[in-house]
């Protein structure tokens, strides 16, 4: 049995042994405990190493502020997590933890030397040194500035837990389940309003669980709580969650939670989410997060033994912990003198009661004297001593601020209180204003940002009458604001521990102040003098001070420094702390795995990946596929033994000489019909449409208002007043809603309709020779021949039995059908085609085939071989605007002065003087390949391609002037070798259209 | 992520529901032909850009899909008012008195 | 001033940092100065440092609202590279990553620059050709930029997963070895404290609420928080406030202001060495010196104000990061904060003169403007000193809105076919 258990304290299972291992070594606690509990219990105080001087830590907290007793924790292969708070981490058999930041081992840790070197490493010193010399930087100093740094390490290997997302709707989230909270919640609960208690902490109750010795409504502060947690409990409409951190507050009352589902679990239950992020939309908050106890500042006051006192009753009254049995109490705040009598009345020997005031209430120092504890009013302490753990402390009689001769008392705990700090992180992410109250010394609540109601120790009440008292008013009041009714309960306390207290800078000391090691943020190990350092050196607003020291920026993101820090700065600055101002809280409140953001968005849940009717028949038949935006498409069909060259070389050839089927689903669709149809298309696209007769079909160049090509592609004209518009694959939803936008906004005049559907279709493109010869006996209800559906048609009919719309089109040069049917027939049409195609030995196509066919004809991908900054003229395809147009969208901008101005770039083709070399697409062209960098670049390749069919390299680039260059040599300067190059036209294969008109 | 009313659905809905579109009241001039190159640069490019009440365009796009006009304060966030495309701008002074 | 190395720091260690002195006066405004600089932030602070540096102007003050700074310089992700497609771009940038390579010492300042190199992902075919295209005009001009193979890749950054199935599986990187990150904070405070020590006012907490001109148009001064004060010049270095100050001028700019969110995770031992981006899933990350992942995120969609931002916004970009490195989904999330970035129509900054005679401006850098810090200034200060802009901020114009002449890196990379 540990001389630390107290059998007789706690809320803890005492006869449930629970066994993990810390560094390798089995520690016994008991189920409840957490693995600060149980180390203390162990009588171990020491759990880490602080970041900058390695100084050795222990756990100085006992919830999740804590900035020393960060451990590793590894429940098995794969869930490891760094960083992780002792005070939190509830044990369970065969955890393993691990402390970090030490080598070679946590009791003789190499990195101690910082410590000797303290002087040196001053706020800020890294600015001021490791210049050089300045190779040094990246291979000396910066490696072993990173190497020093850190706390923990990475996990290396994927994550095996999962995690959950959920959304919820409630009239009142309330945050924080202390006194405050839950008075707040039994009063919300039974005006019927949906409710939600969300707390951090593994049971409800806050400050009533190290509080056994209150009484309310009669009763123990326990049987009461146990009681009232029924109650709620029992009640439909209200929702309790532990272990749930409120980590965010957004705009319009959205506050996320993250809810720890697993990591106190001995076993995981099959499939269990680890942690579960919770969205809710709440139409009232309530911040009930209760207050942060404050260190007092003074020499080596981080020693592992030195404890804030509020802890150390907690850790008796709800763990069965002593953290020592010789403890001496440092105070300012009334609140330590109860931690120390309930110490006390557990059996520790308390040596003395240190209070920083003159005086304090009689009371106090009455219960103090019964209990025979030395009472010190009017003394400070001043330092420390103790390699591992706390062995002694100074004490100094003050005389004004002066620190008289030191006595040194042996003790093994060190308990204390610099007062208190409401926690108003949340409330600031509202971008709610604070003000400072000099009676409480504390900045309190001022203007709301959102509709929420602060209670209890957040708003600098303290007790737990007045919490209790409070926390049903903002019940009430959150619940009349979100249309309700209810009344406060009234809540009788006795032996309530109210109490007040002075808020100080760095204690008063007899020795050189300028040596002191007083911390404020001990994990960064940020000293008094640091700040002090900062203000000397101009660092006047706390942001600086805070950036320039590090102060608050350890993983308790200040909830320990801040307001030291701030009082010490204002100090220090010789101004009131108001004016110097204070940092901003920004989430998440405690650090909160990146597993939980993610969710279930991992894998392929991370995005959709759209498919295509037909995409099976592709997996099927050996597909290797590309992402294009967020489809996939069968990019080549590769035979065994074949390379993506080699397969679209034999793609090419089959489709040029005899048939090639291709899936072209993925193309954007929209049908735009209604009285004014055509009106609409004129004013949309560069082209004319009035005179487009119906069964005929025209490609379409739409441009943004900026005057740049934005999309293209064949549109058709189904009747007078409906058009099948297609568009590119990647552009489908931005033309939509580009169009939307002009129809709603600009034009609502207009009589049209728009309509996606895109995925309403299966197209299958079939390009060849025998194209026409394979179709035609599917086709019923239109005439095939050349005279009666002639290039650039459609036609509403019926193919395979299928209701389609049969387009005759080309993007391949060849001739070329386009047969639409609803989405449910993709499959079976391209079957029927398949089999039937056999005879004409049909190959499948995919995207890249598609590509090289498309740029032997010089047709162009929007989007590969424009950019963005490209106009219909620099695409050599001034053809496709409508001369007699007066306005459509995008055309003013093409009269602007360097829109108009010769020498733009322009699409060109490009022929290889070696016609075996394949140009790097993105390759830069120039005149000059011998001049000094940087070049004078001419333009890009756009697209390039081995031609199988032309048996020889062929190119698309944008060069400058490029159709004043025809015929000129260029050239592309690549590593090691300058490809020479023919500027020619756009079009290498059948440049009459013969193929078009078979 | 924020909360905003849909004038058409008569719904206050969660912003994934919507996209933003950019400054209102910017109309497309009738004639863009007859404009200076300087007033069809205000028209593509310049922007109010208010730090405070502030014009904007949202579309329903996960919803009924239309285009509306909006009142938001660029500094809180706030959305001030909600109100169909082609209504007159509210006036804003009298939004502001609504909001105290 | 006291020279900042090894030597005086060990001195002042001895005798307890007495010595050291303030890094910046905090003077108040005199009457009136040759150049005023509206925006105490990097690029502010170093156009007054290059002013007084290259151009003999001492007479100068730097207004700043807040602190000096604490706007968009000590709240992004301090991402450095210069490997952009346009020349004139890759021209600016390279001018500045040239800068830093010896701005500690230039400044007496450790900035800490690190080349640990910056790798932009390829996820796609559309991707690949994007990435190639940069890379060959990069090398004609100079810049360096080299194509990885995923393994390539993996072996750079070994968290990275080069998974064949991932939904965006990498394709491939282009790495700029020279690219890095540097101490943002560090940036301003070593402009701050040179620019100080030649005679550069610096004045914290004084907002600009008007700008004086006269009769004749011309900028004669503004009126500030803290009283008048004369100028005959004046330089808008605002970030995301420059619509509301250049409107004082009566000078409305194709700017619109987003939230842009970042954020660290707690702090660990050396993990990840390099900076990677992907532009085709939104994230951004390396690791400090102090061991926090920096992660930075994509601009929400709408115009605001406020340095805060949604969180749907940060779980999109952190699906990203484990989609990437599945190994740090049990890493946490630390702090998580925001910034207003002005962003232009083509995305590229805005660094000249203005149609009101003697106020010039400097903004549009959009999500970039950390790694343009010293450049930019530079040529800034250029611009201001003679009154006519460097060569290579010569593209940089408002004109360009009116004629055309964009400079679209954005267009350039984007639009999947």
């Amino acid at each position: 049995m540990s001389a630390y258990r107290v059998e007789s304290h706690g809320r803890i299972k005492h006869h449930q042994p629970v066994s993990f291992t810390f560094d390798g070594e089995t520690v016994e606690g008991r189920e409840g405990d957490t693995v600060a509990s149980a180390l203390l219990a162990n009588g171990k105080h020491l759990m880490g190493r602080s970041f900058k001087y390695h100084r050795p830590r222990g756990a100085i907290a006992a919830g999740s502020e804590e900035p020393n007793a960060l451990i590793g924790t590894t429940r098995s292969e794969g869930r490891f997590e760094p960083n992780t708070r002792a005070t939190v981490q509830e044990i369970y058999p065969g955890l393993k933890t691990e402390s970090q930041n030490s080598y070679p081992s946590l009791k003789y840790d190499i990195g101690a030397i910082n410590d000797r070197l303290y002087m040196l490493f001053s706020a800020g010193f890294y600015y001021k040194t490791f210049m050089w010399p300045r190779s040094f930087w990246d291979k000396v100093y910066e490696p072993f500035i990173r190497r020093a740094a850190g706390l923990g390490v990475s996990p290396t290997v994927e994550d095996p837990d999962h995690y959950a997302s959920r959304y919820l709707h409630c009239d009142i989230l309330i945050v924080g389940a202390g006194p405050a909270g839950i008075a707040a919640a039994l009063a919300a609960g039974k005006s019927g309003a949906k409710v939600l208690l969300a707390d951090e902490g593994a049971e409800m109750g806050g400050s009533v669980l190290s509080e056994p010795g209150v009484n309310i409504d009669g009763c123990s502060a326990w049987n009461w709580l146990e009681a009232r947690l029924d109650e709620l409990r029992g009640m439909e409409n209200v929702t309790l969650m532990t272990r749930t951190t409120a980590i965010g507050y957004y705009h319009q009352n959205m506050v996320g939670l993250c809810q720890k589902l697993t990591d106190h679990l001995t076993t995981l239950p099959e499939g269990a989410p680890r942690e579960r992020l919770w969205r809710i939309r709440a139409n009232q908050v309530i911040l009930t997060q209760g207050a942060l106890e404050k260190p007092l500042v003074f020499h080596e006051n981080d020693r592992p033994g030195v404890m804030l006192a509020g802890s150390a009753q907690t850790y008796l009254n709800r763990y069965g912990v002593l953290v020592g049995r010789r403890p001496v109490v440092v105070t300012s705040h009334d609140s330590a003198w109860y931690a120390a009598f309930d110490l006390a009345d557990a059996g520790a020997e308390v040596q003395a009661i240190v209070d920083l005031r003159d005086k304090v209430q009689s009371e106090l120092s009455d219960e103090a004297t019964k209990r025979g504890i030395r009472v010190l009013t009017s003394h400070t302490v001043t330092g420390t001593s103790g390699r591992l753990r706390i062995k002694s402390i100074r004490i100094n009689p003050l005389r004004g601020s002066k620190a008289g001769r030191a006595e040194t008392v042996n003790c093994d705990a060190l308990l204390m209180s610099g007062g208190w700090t409401p926690s108003l992180h949340l409330f600031s992410h509202t971008k709610g204003t604070l003000r400072w109250e000099d009676d409480t010394k504390a900045y309190l609540p001022d203007q709301k940002a959102e509709a929420c109601h602060i209670a209890g120790a957040g708003r600098g009440l303290w007790g737990i009458g007045k919490a209790l008292t409070d926390g049903g008013e903002a019940g009430v009041a959150a619940a009349t604001a979100a249309g309700f009714t209810t009344i406060a309960e009234a809540y009788p306390v006795e032996n309530d521990r109210e109490g007040t207290g002075i808020s100080l800078r760095e204690l008063p000391t007899d020795r050189s102040p300028g040596k002191a090691k007083a911390f404020i943020d001990f994990q960064n190990d940020v000293t008094a003098k640091d700040i002090r350092l900062a203000v000397s050196e101009g660092m006047h607003s706390i942001e600086h001070v805070k950036r320039y020291t590090t102060n608050g920026m350890a993983t308790d993101q200040g909830k320990m420094s801040n307001m030291n820090g701030l009082n010490i700065a204002a100090d220090a600055l010789g101004k009131p702390q108001t004016e110097v101002g204070l940092t901003t809280f920004r989430p998440p409140y405690t650090p909160t795995t990146f597993g939980a953001f993610a969710g279930y968005h991992k894998g392929s849940h991370f995005e959709v990946t759209r498919k295509t009717p037909i995409d099976d028949w592709a997996e099927e038949n050996g597909a290797a596929f590309e992402p294009v935006a967020l489809w996939r498409r069968a990019w080549y069909f590769p035979k065994p033994g074949e390379d993506l060259h080699a397969a679209v070389a034999r793609e090419c050839r089959a489709t040029r000489e005899s048939l090639g089927i291709f899936d072209a689903s993925t193309l954007g669709k929209i049908e735009v019909s209604g009285p004014d149809a055509v009106e609409f298309m004129n004013r949309m696209y560069t082209n004319p449409w009035t005179k487009l007769g119906v069964s005929r079909c025209r490609y379409g160049l739409l441009l943004g208002e900026d005057g740049y090509i934005l999309d293209d592609g064949v549109i058709g004209r189904l009747s007078d007043d409906k058009f099948h518009v297609t568009t590119t694959t990647g552009g489908a939803a931005r033309v939509l809603n580009m169009m939307e936008d002009y129809l709603q906004t600009e034009w609502p005049d207009l009589k049209v309709w728009l309509t996606s559907t895109t995925e309403q279709w299966a197209t299958i493109a079939l390009n060849g020779p025998n194209a026409r010869n394979l179709l035609e006996p599917f086709v019923e209800g239109q005439d095939m021949s050349d005279e009666a559906f002639p290039h650039m048609s459609v036609s509403q009919c019926t193919v395979a039995g299928f209701p389609a719309r049969l387009f005759r089109i080309s993007f391949t040069g060849e001739l070329g059908f386009e047969v639409n049917v609803p989405a449910r027939y993709g499959r079976a049409l391209w079957e029927n085609l398949w089999e039937a195609g056999q005879q004409y030995d049909v190959c499948p196509y995919g995207t890249e085939t598609m590509h090289v066919l498309r740029a032997e004809k010089g047709f162009i991908i929007v989007g590969q071989d424009t950019d963005g900054t490209v106009t219909p003229d620099d695409a050599g395809m001034s053809w496709a605007v409508g001369k007699k147009k007066t306005d459509f969208v995008g055309m003013r901008s093409l009269s602007r002065p360097d829109i108009a101005a010769p020498g733009r770039k322009q699409l060109v083709g490009l022929l290889t003087r070696d016609s075996k070399t394949v140009l790097d697409e993105g390759a830069q062209i120039v005149a000059d390949p011998k001049q000094p960098k940087p070049m004078k670049m001419l333009g890009h390749v756009t697209s390039s391609y081995w031609s199988e069919t032309l048996g020889r390299s062929v190119a698309l680039a944008v060069v400058q002037g490029g159709r004043d260059r025809m015929g000129d040599s260029l050239y592309v300067p690549m590593p090691g070798k300058d490809v020479e190059v023919e500027v020619t036209g756009t079009v290498f294969y059948d440049p009459e259209n013969a193929r078009l008109k078979l | 992520m924020l909360l905003i009313h849909c004038p058409y659905c008569d719904e206050t809905l969660p912003e994934p529901e919507f996209a933003y579109a950019g400054e209102a009241h910017i109309d497309r001039p009738a004639d863009p032909q007859q404009l200076s190159d300087e007033e069809w640069r205000d028209f593509l490019f310049i922007r109010t850009n208010a730090k405070g009440p502030h014009y904007e365009r949202w579309r329903h796009i996960n919803g009924c899909a239309r285009f509306f006009n909006a009142v938001r304060d660029t500094v809180s966030d706030k959305f001030l008012t909600t109100y169909k495309a082609g209504e007159a701008r509210p006036d804003l002074a009298k939004l502001l008195e609504g909001q105290k | 001033m006291r020279n900042f190395n090894a030597f005086t720091l060990a001195r002042e260690a001895l005798r307890g940092h007495k010595g050291w002195g303030k890094q910046w006066r905090s003077p108040e405004p005199k009457k009136s100065y040759d150049v005023i600089i509206i925006g105490a932030g990097g690029h502010g602070l170093g156009t007054a440092y290059y002013l007084a540096k290259e151009h003999g102007i001492t007479n100068v003050a730097v207004l700043e609202k807040g602190w000096l700074g604490g706007g968009n310089t000590g709240r992004n992700t301090t991402i450095i590279r210069s490997n952009y497609l346009y020349d004139e771009s890759a021209g600016l940038y390279d001018h500045s990553v040239k800068l830093w390579e010896t701005l500690s010492e230039e400044l007496n300042y450790n900035v800490m620059f690190s080349q640990r190199g910056v790798m932009m992902l390829a996820h796609n075919v559309h991707d690949v050709q994007s990435a190639q295209r940069h890379i060959h005009a990069n090398r004609l001009n100079g810049v360096d930029n080299e194509w990885l193979t995923p393994q390539q890749a993996k072996d750079y950054c070994p968290p990275l997963s080069i998974s064949k199935s991932a939904r965006y599986p990498v394709m491939g990187a282009a790495l700029q070895r020279r690219g890095g990150v540097a101490r943002h904070d560090a940036v301003a405070w070593g402009f701050a404290r040179q620019a100080s020590a030649m005679g550069v006012d610096i004045i914290q907490n004084c907002e600009v609420i008007s700008i004086d001109r006269a009769p004749s148009g011309e900028v004669t001064g503004v009126q500030t928080t803290k009283g008048p004060i004369g100028a005959k010049k004046v330089g808008v270095v605002a970030a995301g406030h420059t619509s509301v100050l250049m409107e004082m001028a009566g000078v409305r700019m194709p700017l619109e202001s987003y939230p842009l969110q970042a954020l660290v995770s707690e702090p660990v031992k050396p993990v990840f060495p390099c900076v990677v981006m992907s532009n085709a899933v939104h994230a951004y990350i390396s690791q400090s010196d102090k061991g926090e992942l920096v992660i930075g995120a994509g601009t929400d969609s709408y115009l605001s104000y406020s340095q805060t931002g949604s969180m749907h916004i940060l779980q999109h970009t952190l699906d990203a990061i484990i989609e990437l490195y599945p190994m740090f989904s049990r890493m946490k999330m630390l702090r998580t904060w925001g910034g207003i970035v002005d962003v232009t129509p083509d995305r590229s900054p805005i660094l000249a003169k203005t149609p009101v005679p003697n106020l010039y401006v400097n903004c549009g850098w959009g999500t970039g403007g950390f790694k343009a810090t010293p450049g930019s200034a530079n040529v800034f200060a250029h611009t201001i000193a003679r009154d006519e802009p460097h060569k290579i901020n010569a593209g940089f114009t408002l004109e360009r809105f009116r004629t055309g002449r964009l400079i679209d890196e954005a267009a350039a990379a984007a639009v999947a076919h």
